[in-house]
């Protein structure tokens, strides 16, 4: 019978009914402690220590702290220590600050090579589904359950439904893999995947590197899906090859042969499908409070009135007056303070490199104040070794360390109420950022070019007027 | 986790659809290292708007759709579970919100919009697990729940316990694994650590 991708990974992972087994977990400070503690109480080990990793990132202030010991926050020197300890006590790898390998979970797991096509894994945290770009299964988990994985190296798991989102055509100029997503959300809306593991597929997403594929599945999600998957195939293989955990040699050559398997077959059938169409895509900016709150930025922020009935009335008018905006009002002419340039959607080297393209010789808008925050310590020195870092700052950018900084308000990064953030980050929720701060999610390219214009640009116009031809992205 | 099976009482009511866990509890309050504690952060933003009317401290919460959405962060069920909320009704909850809630002890419960209105106005409700049910003003209205977790919910029993009694399948399951050559990476083959030292001065 065909089966799915999903499909195959799940069946070979099944330990017994509703019971899957777990080749990678990983851990953060913010979701772990009270896991660790339980396991304490009980007297019970980790069972798999050589298949869990941690790293610090939700509280890590990006000021060039160099340990933990120097975070000024008590409450996140506190978390970040915890972790220390509970991983030196249970024996499990850390990469915490001081660390060149630490980052954000999801951007250290696939440029260590730890994660890999074909894998369970799960991490408490939501955006755990942008390993699903390499072809694994990866799911966000509560603490209850990392504890549960911790002891077992098992997560009890119905299995869910599966739903397959096909992008139709070619990407058109100037459009990325975040507008991709933020499309295929406003099309289906924030609950269009409760319930399913998703399978992206079409031309569109094979011809994206590894990073726009991450940014696809990262934001799984915001359209309410847990597992969000892409098939790997050569741009996957490319990709893990001479990671630091990759296999090598003949290992390397069995695993590519087992990873070619794993494909939706011919004839396959899902719970759901459903079709978006690339080719009318422009570039996205959200202007309400929930990610499928969004529109193309040659659009207008909506009137209530085009809203589908009573209850999402009410919802666009709080959203429209917790974002100040005025329904009918050009996209274009929303004026910005602050870009925050990162996060586990938007924080790797090619997304870096393609915001660094656009800005090249141009200066920040006097009243802006941008951000870059690389996904991790590795990524910061790689760019830096490209000189990215250079064309940040004498742009006016502030080039910062590596963490979640201002994607969720848990560290000093944080917008100051009313402060409206052009942001390459996944939420716009209400206070995600800080308490009153107004969040509009967009590509990399687009908050670059609205640092810059201090108000939202069209990018596709912006590059063919005004910037000279961008070299292609080595990454 | 306490057994748990009817939930009796008061009804507290937010129609609303998407009430993200940013709303329920703001990320900025996730930093104690216990479990305890988060109630007294539960919609600690969300209630200052000038048409908040959300009464905290009746055991059952009535909500829209998409109740829990977002982040994964346990945090959620356990400020409402700290406020005294033992059952959230909404007429869909999020995938990781509702199994969050099943770990600890907080019911939760999916149902058509105009039946969850209807148990909101009667503003008393009795949920009775064993027997699948909601009745309120009179009505009552039968939800689905997982056998599975219905049990666990019903006995209060801990799932990691219940796990460990198949461990030798685990073990099997790993056995079958290395068999096959299946080398998944191990993140003990990375370079140690350094050891890390804090900086004089």
């Amino acid at each position: 019978m065909p089966k799915t991708l999903f499909d195959k990974i799940w069946e070979s992972h099944e330990v017994a009914d509703n019971l899957i087994y777990i080749d990678l977990h990983m851990v953060h400070e913010v979701t772990s402690p009270q896991a660790f503690d339980g396991l304490r109480l009980a007297g019970r080990p980790v069972r798999r220590p050589d298949k869990t990793l941690a790293t610090a990132d939700h509280n890590v202030p990006t000021d060039g702290t160099p340990v933990a010991s120097r975070i000024k926050d008590a409450l996140s020197r506190t978390q970040v220590e915890t972790l220390e300890r509970n991983c030196a006590e249970f024996g499990v790898p850390v990469f915490s600050l001081g660390s060149d390998r630490q980052g954000i979970v999801h951007v250290v797991g696939p440029e260590q090579g730890l994660t890999q096509p074909g894998m369970t894994i799960v991490c408490g945290d939501s955006h755990t589904a942008t390993h699903g770009a390499f072809g694994s299964l990866a799911f966000g988990i509560g603490t209850s359950e990392v504890e549960h994985v911790l002891a077992t190296q098992c997560l009890v798991q119905k299995k869910p439904k599966s739903m397959r989102i096909n992008f139709v055509g070619d990407l058109p100029f100037g459009v990325t893999a975040k507008d991709m997503i933020l499309g295929a959300i406003g099309q289906m809306g924030v609950d269009g995947a409760v319930g399913h593991a998703v399978e992206f597929a079409g031309p569109a997403i094979e011809a994206l590197s590894m990073e726009g594929r991450m940014t696809i599945c990262n934001m799984t999600i915001e359209g309410g899906g847990r597992a969000g998957m892409i098939a790997p195939d050569q741009t996957t293989f490319d990709y893990v090859q001479g990671k630091p955990a990759a296999p090598t040699g003949e290992a390397w050559d069995a695993a590519v042969a087992a990873w070619s398997e794993l494909y939706t077959d011919e004839g396959a059938t899902f719970d759901r499908e459903i079709d978006v169409d690339v080719t009318t895509l422009s570039p996205r900016v959200t202007w309400g409070t929930t990610p499928d709150m969004v529109v193309g930025v040659d659009g207008a922020v909506p009137t209530v009135d085009a809203a589908e009935d009573e209850a999402q009335r009410g919802q666009f008018q709080r959203a429209l007056e917790y974002m100040g905006l005025e329904g009918g009002e050009r996209i274009e002419d929303i004026k910005i303070d602050r870009v925050f340039l990162g996060s586990c959607t938007n924080g790797r080297l090619a997304d870096l490199q393609a915001a660094a393209d656009v800005i090249q010789g141009r200066k920040v808008a006097d009243d802006v104040y941008a951000m870059v925050v690389p996904g991790s310590v590795q990524v910061k020195i790689e760019a830096e070794k490209l000189g990215l870092d250079k064309v940040f700052t004498q742009a006016g950018f502030d080039w910062r360390g590596a963490g979640c900084s201002m994607c969720l308000g848990m560290n000093p990064d944080v917008l100051q109420p009313g402060e409206r953030c052009a942001s390459t980050s996944n939420r716009n929720f209400q206070g995600r950022q800080g308490k009153g701060g107004r969040t509009h999610l967009v590509s990399p390219q687009m908050a670059a070019a609205a640092a810059i214009a201090g108000h939202f640009v069209d990018i596709r116009e912006w590059s063919a007027a005004d910037v000279p031809s961008p070299e292609p992205a080595a990454v | 986790m306490d057994p748990v099976n009817i939930v009796e009482g008061r009804v507290s009511d937010l129609p609303r659809d998407d009430v993200d866990t940013d709303q329920i509890i703001p990320a900025r309050f996730m930093k104690r290292v216990e479990r305890t504690g988060f109630g007294e952060y539960l919609f600690h933003d969300a209630k200052q708007a000038p048409d908040w009317n959300v009464e905290i401290g009746n055991p059952i919460l009535t909500a829209g759709a998409n109740f829990g959405s977002g982040s994964s962060r346990e945090h959620a069920p356990w400020a409402l579970e700290d406020a005294g909320f033992r059952c959230i009704i909404a007429t869909s909850l999020a995938d990781i919100f509702y199994s969050n809630s099943t770990k600890i002890g907080l019911l939760p419960v999916e149902l058509p919009e105009d039946q969850v209105r209807k148990i909101a106005a009667a503003g008393e409700a009795k949920v009775d697990l064993e027997a699948q049910t909601v009745t309120a003003g009179g009505d009552v209205f039968p939800f689905e729940i997982n056998p599975d977790t219905k049990y666990r919910l019903l006995n209060g029993l801990d799932d990691i316990g219940l796990t460990l009694r198949q461990v030798e399948m685990v073990a099997q399951f790993e056995e079958r694994q290395d068999a096959a050559g299946v080398r998944k990476p191990s993140s003990l083959d990375l370079p140690p650590e350094p050891i890390a030292t804090t900086p004089v001065g």
